[in-house]
C-alpha cells in the first residue's frame, strides 16, 4: 500500500497514483489531482465527476467511457474534450476512483 | 507495508505529442470477427493512440450500409462452439446463433456495429475503405457508412499509417 500527501492530508493510492479509498476524496482533492494533470475543472468537468462518483457508489465499479456516455448522457466527443487523450482514466483519477476495468 | 511517497504520485497519462499510432485491417464480415477490431480500436483511442481502421474484402460488410447492421454468426466451420458441426447446417441455426450472440453482446452494454463505429469516430478514430473491395462489389462512397473518410488504395493506407503498429483481423 502506498500513501501520498494531498493538500497536507495523507491519502492511500495504488502504485500508479489512483486513490484507493473513495472516502478520502473531496472536492478540494479533485481540484489538486486535476491540477497535477494539467486540468482546470469547469462546471462541465464537475458534472462528469459527480456522475462517476454516484455511479461508482451504486455499481461498485468505475464506469467505462461507454457507460459514462450512454448512462450518464455525456457525448463521447465532449469527454475527449474535457479530459484529453485518456478520458476514462483521467476522469477516474480526478474523481478519486479506481481506473475502469471494462473493455468497452 | 506502507510506502509513503513524498513526491506527488501521478499516473502516466502520456503527453499530447505521443507518437503511438495503430492501424487495424478488418477483413472479416462475420459478427464475431467484427468485434475484435472494434474493441481494440476503441481501447486504443481511449489511451490516446491515433487509430486508423481499413476495411477490406469481407470486412466491407462492416461499413456497407446494407449489411453493417445485419452481420451474422455461424457455428459452421467454427469448432470453438464445441457443438457438433452437423448442427450448424440445420435450417435456422445461423439465425439462432446470431440472435444469441447479439443478445450476449447487448447484455454486456456493448454497442452494435454501426453504433460502435460512431463511438470510434467520436473518439477521434479514422475509417477507410479499400479501393479494390469497392471495385469488386461495385460500391461507391454513398453506399458506405457516412463516417468513412474515403475509399483509398492499399498503398495509400500504408502511407497514411507510416510508423504505426498494425493488426490484421
Amino acid at each position: 500500500m502506498t500513501t501520498t500527501t494531498i493538500d497536507g492530508r495523507t491519502v492511500h493510492t495504488n502504485d500508479e497514483g489512483f486513490l484507493t479509498d473513495p472516502t478520502e476524496w473531496d472536492e478540494q482533492v479533485a481540484e489538486t489531482l486535476a491540477a497535477r494533470i494539467g486540468l482546470e475543472l469547469t462546471a462541465e468537468h464537475w458534472r462528469a465527476i459527480r456522475f462517476l462518483r454516484t455511479d461508482y457508489a451504486a455499481q461498485g465499479e468505475t464506469a467505462t467511457l461507454r457507460r459514462i456516455s450512454t448512462v450518464g448522457g455525456f457525448p463521447v466527443k465532449t469527454l475527449f474534450q474535457l479530459f484529453p487523450q485518456k478520458p476514462a482514466k483521467k476522469l477516474a483519477y480526478v474523481a478519486g476512483l479506481p481506473k475502469p476495468q471494462g473493455c468497452v | 507495508m506502507t510506502i509513503t511517497e513524498n513526491a506527488p504520485l501521478v499516473p502516466d497519462f502520456g503527453t499530447t505529442d505521443t507518437p503511438r499510432k495503430l492501424a487495424i485491417i478488418c477483413s472479416k464480415g462475420n459478427l464475431d470477427m467484427a468485434y475484435p477490431g472494434l474493441v481494440l480500436a476503441n481501447a486504443a483511442l481511449g489511451e490516446g493512440v491515433e487509430t486508423h481502421l481499413f476495411f477490406t474484402f469481407w470486412g466491407f460488410d462492416m461499413i456497407h450500409k446494407k449489411t453493417m447492421g445485419d452481420l451474422k454468426f455461424t457455428m459452421l466451420g467454427n469448432t470453438a462452439t464445441h457443438m457438433p458441426q452437423g448442427l450448424g447446417g440445420l435450417p435456422g441455426m445461423t439465425a439462432l446463433a446470431t440472435h444469441q450472440m447479439r443478445k450476449t453482446i447487448t447484455d454486456l452494454g456493448i454497442p452494435d456495429v454501426p453504433e460502435f463505429l460512431q463511438q470510434i469516430v467520436d473518439s477521434g478514430g479514422h475509417l477507410w475503405a479499400c479501393r479494390m473491395s469497392a471495385d469488386m462489389q461495385h460500391l461507391e462512397q454513398e453506399d458506405l457508412y457516412d463516417e468513412v473518410e474515403g475509399i483509398i488504395s492499399a498503398s495509400d493506407f500504408i502511407e497514411k499509417t507510416a510508423g504505426a503498429q498494425l493488426l490484421f483481423i
